[in-house]
């Protein structure tokens, strides 16, 4: 059951994206930036905590989930530690996917070319 | 012939834009839903993975899980797979975080050409860069809005 | 002085009717998949010609595809009195790395995928008055040095609009010269007979993966001039060609003509539509300044050649886009430069 709802939930948010593209015609690079400030709006406003709750990966996996990520942590920083925390805390929280998105492209580039598309 | 230009070229506009072919966007959102569906169940595996075999609790979790799916990601576009999913499932693909580990792994490999520094070490950015600048500036300002009203 | 030769507005006639004795063509695979494949001189199987990067590799097919149609009619680099090519790249690199290479008089132009037509007509211009014996058109694109430079990097995973069409990978070359044939020239009858010179013109598209809708009002433009000009009619031509408005630009070309009383649709075609078949992924056609010179040389002369047409206009569109200006707000402009093909009687 809770892999039914995580891939509901995922797909849907993802076609919300493709509904973007379709009738908007936005570019993916809009469509990232678009999602991941969507996602500290909606945790700010505090509607997407529930939803990871409910939906777990379905709801974290998404950009909006990173979003969600930067934003708690800004929150939870500045409960702690004022406005220092504020500053900090959404970096710190999101500390490891972003090194590891460099690390991993870094390498990826390093080990592979790109290849002509048919 | 006697129409002015402005005239004639806003009623081209309006041809163009209502005859271009329209992506079919019933098909589209069916596959993105089914592919990010997917992506996000494969992304609860590995934290039920970690949680159960790693006994990973609270952030751990989600950095382990939010890792493993960025190194997926950039695994794929390096073996050249991912884009031909992402030809097939659209959003399905952009949307979730392997999406943007694709968008930085895609540059990096293809400006490296350019150099370490001005290729693949600048252009790594070039498509993710604003992600991280709006959603680091974003969380900032939440975080000192949740000072001021709480 | 004699008088200037220019008849009408922009479009002129030559009398010496420069002869394009031969032609060369090099693709990639995938276009040497397609309908007109077994017409090509070369097909890459691999397209970076084992080059370091794609860009090299459009230069050597450039070059490649120059020597080679020197090569056709026996001339060597040092008797060719010019080159006239360009491509799509910033700041021309791809013509101009293949000019340091062949060290040949060259002149480097710029109209994006008309980039052709606007060699021939000058060629022919310049073969006309007098100042060069013979002359060398080429042009050339690649699909992904185009699309690093244009859009996004091959690996980033995005989806194309239906009204995006595929650069094709590839380089044609032709060789035009000023007296007659020699017997051995794989064109002996086919001659530019003159031309129309193209305006910019826009209508205000911003998409930058709708370039044929950018064009078609370019192409439009210049066919109305040309038959203003000449005092021709659509009789006299055994068909319309342009350069690769795709499929959704030839809809709107078409409209654009219907709408003047202009019923170009029977004989009208596009390289674009011509050089991928259906269900090879490039389902709105090619576009490109390599799109042009490949269908021309390998398949359109030879229908004058062998006597099939008579007559055709020939006008290569080009989309004068740039992602900077784009980003700034500007619209897309478009050209058309025009040049007939004539058949004539050794």
């Amino acid at each position: 059951m809770k892999y039914v709802i995580v891939f509901l939930v995922g797909g849907a948010i993802c076609v919300i994206g493709q509904l973007l593209i379709c009738y908007t015609r936005m570019t993916t690079a809009r469509i990232l930036v678009a999602f991941v400030l969507a996602g500290i709006v909606l945790t700010a406003l505090g509607v997407y905590e529930p939803l990871i709750g409910f939906a777990n990966a379905g709801a974290s996996v998404p950009l909006t989930g990173f979003g969600y990520t930067l934003a708690k942590g800004a929150i939870d920083g500045a409960r702690q530690n004022g406005v220092l925390g504020a500053i900090t805390g959404g970096l710190e929280a999101s500390s490891g996917g972003v090194a590891a998105a460099i690390f991993f492209a870094v390498s990826g580039a390093l080990a592979f070319s790109p290849k002509t598309k048919k | 012939m006697s129409m002015p230009k402005d005239k004639r070229a806003q009623i081209y506009r309006e041809r163009v834009k209502a005859l271009q072919p329209k992506s079919k966007a019933s098909g589209m959102c069916v596959r993105a839903f089914f592919v990010g569906g997917l992506i996000c169940c494969i992304g609860q595996l590995i934290r039920d993975f970690g949680e159960k075999a790693l006994k990973l609790t609270g952030n751990d979790l989600s950095t382990f899980t939010c890792v493993v799916l960025i190194f997926l990601g950039a695994l794929t576009t390096g073996l050249g797979i991912y884009d031909r999913i992402a030809k097939f499932a659209g959003a399905g693909t952009s949307v979730p975080i392997t999406g943007f580990a694709n968008s930085m792994t895609a540059p990096a490999m293809e400006y490296k050409k350019e150099g370490f520094i001005s290729g693949l070490g600048t252009r790594l950015f070039s498509i993710a860069g604003p992600v991280l600048t709006y959603g680091v500036a974003g969380s900032v300002i939440v975080g000192l809005l949740s000072l001021i009203f709480h | 002085m004699p008088a200037c030769k220019r008849k009408g507005e922009r479009t002129v006639f030559f009398e010496r009717k420069p002869h394009i004795v031969s032609a060369a063509s090099i693709v990639g695979d995938m276009e040497g998949a397609g309908p007109l494949g077994a017409l090509f001189d070369k097909i890459l199987q691999d397209d970076t010609w084992g080059e370091s990067s794609w860009e090299k590799a459009e230069s050597k097919m450039f070059e490649a595809a120059a020597r080679m149609a020197l090569d056709k009619t026996g001339l060597s680099t040092g008797g060719l009195h010019c080159l006239l090519g360009g491509d799509l790249l910033n700041q021309l690199i791809t013509a101009n790395y293949a000019a340091r290479e062949l060290s040949v008089p060259f002149f480097g132009l710029y109209s994006a995928c008309a980039t052709l037509t606007e060699a021939l007509l000058l060629a022919g211009m310049l073969i006309e008055g007098g100042f060069l014996g013979n002359a060398a058109c080429v042009a050339s694109s690649h699909f992904s040095a185009a699309e690093r430079q244009f859009r996004y990097p091959l690996e980033m995973g995005v989806t194309a609009p239906p009204t995006a069409q595929r650069t094709v990978t590839g380089a044609g070359a032709l060789v035009l010269r000023g007296d007659a044939p020699s017997p051995c020239d794989p064109f002996q009858s086919v001659c530019v007979a003159g031309g129309t010179i193209g305006r910019v013109v826009d209508m205000g598209i911003t998409d930058m993966s709708n370039m044929g809708a950018a064009m078609a009002p370019a192409a439009a433009d210049t066919l109305r001039a040309h038959l203003r000009d000449s005092g021709k009619s659509l009789m006299d031509y055994d068909a319309v060609i342009t350069g690769d408005l795709g499929k959704f630009g030839t809809k709107m070309l078409i409209e654009l003509c219907d709408s003047e009383g202009l019923h170009i649709e029977e004989k009208h075609m596009d390289c674009g539509n011509l050089i991928f078949a259906p269900g090879q992924g490039a389902d709105c056609g090619g576009s490109g300044c390599g799109c042009a010179p490949v269908v021309l040389g390998a398949h359109l002369l030879q229908m004058l050649e062998d006597g099939i047409w008579n007559r055709i206009l020939f006008l290569a569109t080009g989309a004068l886009m740039s992602p900077v200006s784009n980003l700034q707000g500007e619209s897309i402009p478009g050209i058309a430069h025009a040049v007939i093909l004539e058949r004539v009687r050794a």
